[in-house]
C-alpha cells in the first residue's frame, strides 16, 4: 500500500477511466488537459518535428481510447499513456525512413560522441578548465528565468534523438530509470550512459548562458 | 585515484544512487578534496532539477478541437 496521496491519486484515476470507458467527453478532456503538454514534449522529443509530433499524438490518443477496454491499471495511466506515444513515435521515424536504434551508442545519431567536457581535462585527467561559477544554482529560480529557460529547451532540443528522449522522460517528465529503459527499449546501461551525455551537455549550455563573461 | 574527468562520468550515477559501493567511496573521497568536481555535481543537479521545474507545453487549440473530434467518432463506433 503506498502514501494515502498515492492512494487517492490512483483511485482518481480508475474513475475517470471508468468515465472515459462509458463515453463521458469531460473525462476525455479532462485526460488530455492533466497529460497531454506532456505526451506532446515526449512526442516532439522523440520525432522532433512539432507537427509530426501532433499527428503522433493524435494517433496515441485514438490508440489509447481504442486501448482503454483492455487497460488493466498495473501500470499508471500516465506510463501506459507515454508508452503509446513512444511506440507511435517510433513508427513515425520508421515510416519516414528516420529509424533511430535507441539501444545502439554506435548509431551516427549518438556515435563518437565524446563526453561534451573532454577537452577540459589535461593529459592527466586533472581540470584545465574547472566549471565556471553559476549565477544562479537554483533550479527553480532557473526554470522560471525567461531567457534561462530558452537556453535549456534550445539545449534539448539540439541534443541526440536517444539522448534528447531519456532526458525528457528522466528530469523533465520525472519517470524511472527502469519505465524508459521499457519504454525506449534500452538496456540500463545504456539509459545512463545517455542520461549523463545529455545533462554533460546541457550542464554545458547552462555555463556558456549564466557564467557569461568566464 | 581516479582523475577528475573520470569522476565527471560518475557524476551522474552518483546523483541517481546508481554507484556501487567501491566507486561510491572513491568518488567521496575525491569530492572531499576537488572543489571544482563538486561545483560540476552541483550544476549537473542543478540541471537536472531546472528541467523538471519546466512548465507543461500547452496543447494547441486546434489539436485539442480535432482530438474531441475523435473522441465524438470513437463513442459513436462503440
Amino acid at each position: 500500500m503506498g502514501p494515502p496521496a498515492y492512494q487517492g491519486a490512483a483511485a482518481d484515476e480508475r474513475a475517470l477511466v471508468a468515465r472515459l470507458r462509458a463515453g463521458d467527453r469531460q473525462a476525455f478532456a479532462d485526460l488530455i488537459a492533466r497529460h497531454g503538454g506532456s505526451l506532446l514534449r515526449l512526442a516532439t522529443a522523440i520525432v522532433r518535428n512539432r507537427s509530426s509530433a501532433e499527428e503522433v499524438v493524435q494517433e496515441a490518443w485514438l490508440a489509447a481510447l481504442e486501448g482503454i477496454d483492455g487497460f488493466e491499471g498495473r501500470a499508471a495511466l500516465r506510463t501506459w499513456l507515454f508508452q503509446i506515444v513512444a511506440n507511435k513515435a517510433r513508427t513515425r521515424l520508421r515510416r519516414d525512413g528516420r529509424s533511430v536504434p535507441f539501444s545502439a551508442l554506435s548509431s551516427p545519431d549518438d556515435g563518437e560522441d565524446h563526453a561534451p567536457d573532454s577537452d577540459r581535462f589535461d593529459g592527466n585527467g586533472a581540470w584545465k578548465d574547472p566549471p565556471g561559477r553559476w549565477s544562479e544554482e537554483d533550479p527553480e529560480r532557473l526554470a522560471q528565468g525567461v531567457e534561462t529557460r530558452a537556453a535549456i529547451e534550445r539545449a534539448i532540443a539540439d541534443l541526440p534523438a536517444a539522448q534528447r528522449a531519456v532526458i525528457t522522460l528522466r528530469d523533465v517528465e520525472g519517470l524511472e530509470a527502469e519505465e524508459i529503459c521499457s519504454l525506449l527499449d534500452l538496456t540500463v546501461a545504456n539509459q545512463r550512459v545517455l542520461l549523463h551525455r545529455a545533462r554533460a551537455r546541457v550542464r554545458l549550455a547552462l555555463e556558456k548562458h549564466l557564467a557569461g563573461g568566464r | 585515484m581516479p582523475s577528475c574527468r573520470e569522476i565527471t562520468e560518475l557524476l551522474t550515477d552518483y546523483a541517481e544512487g546508481r554507484l556501487g559501493l567501491v566507486h561510491w567511496l572513491r568518488l567521496q573521497l575525491h569530492l572531499g578534496m576537488c572543489s571544482p568536481c563538486r561545483a560540476y555535481l552541483r550544476q549537473l543537479r542543478a540541471t537536472a532539477g531546472a528541467l523538471g521545474k519546466l512548465p507543461s507545453p500547452e496543447v494547441p487549440a486546434d489539436l485539442q478541437a480535432e482530438l474531441m473530434r475523435r473522441f465524438e467518432g470513437w463513442k459513436d463506433r462503440r
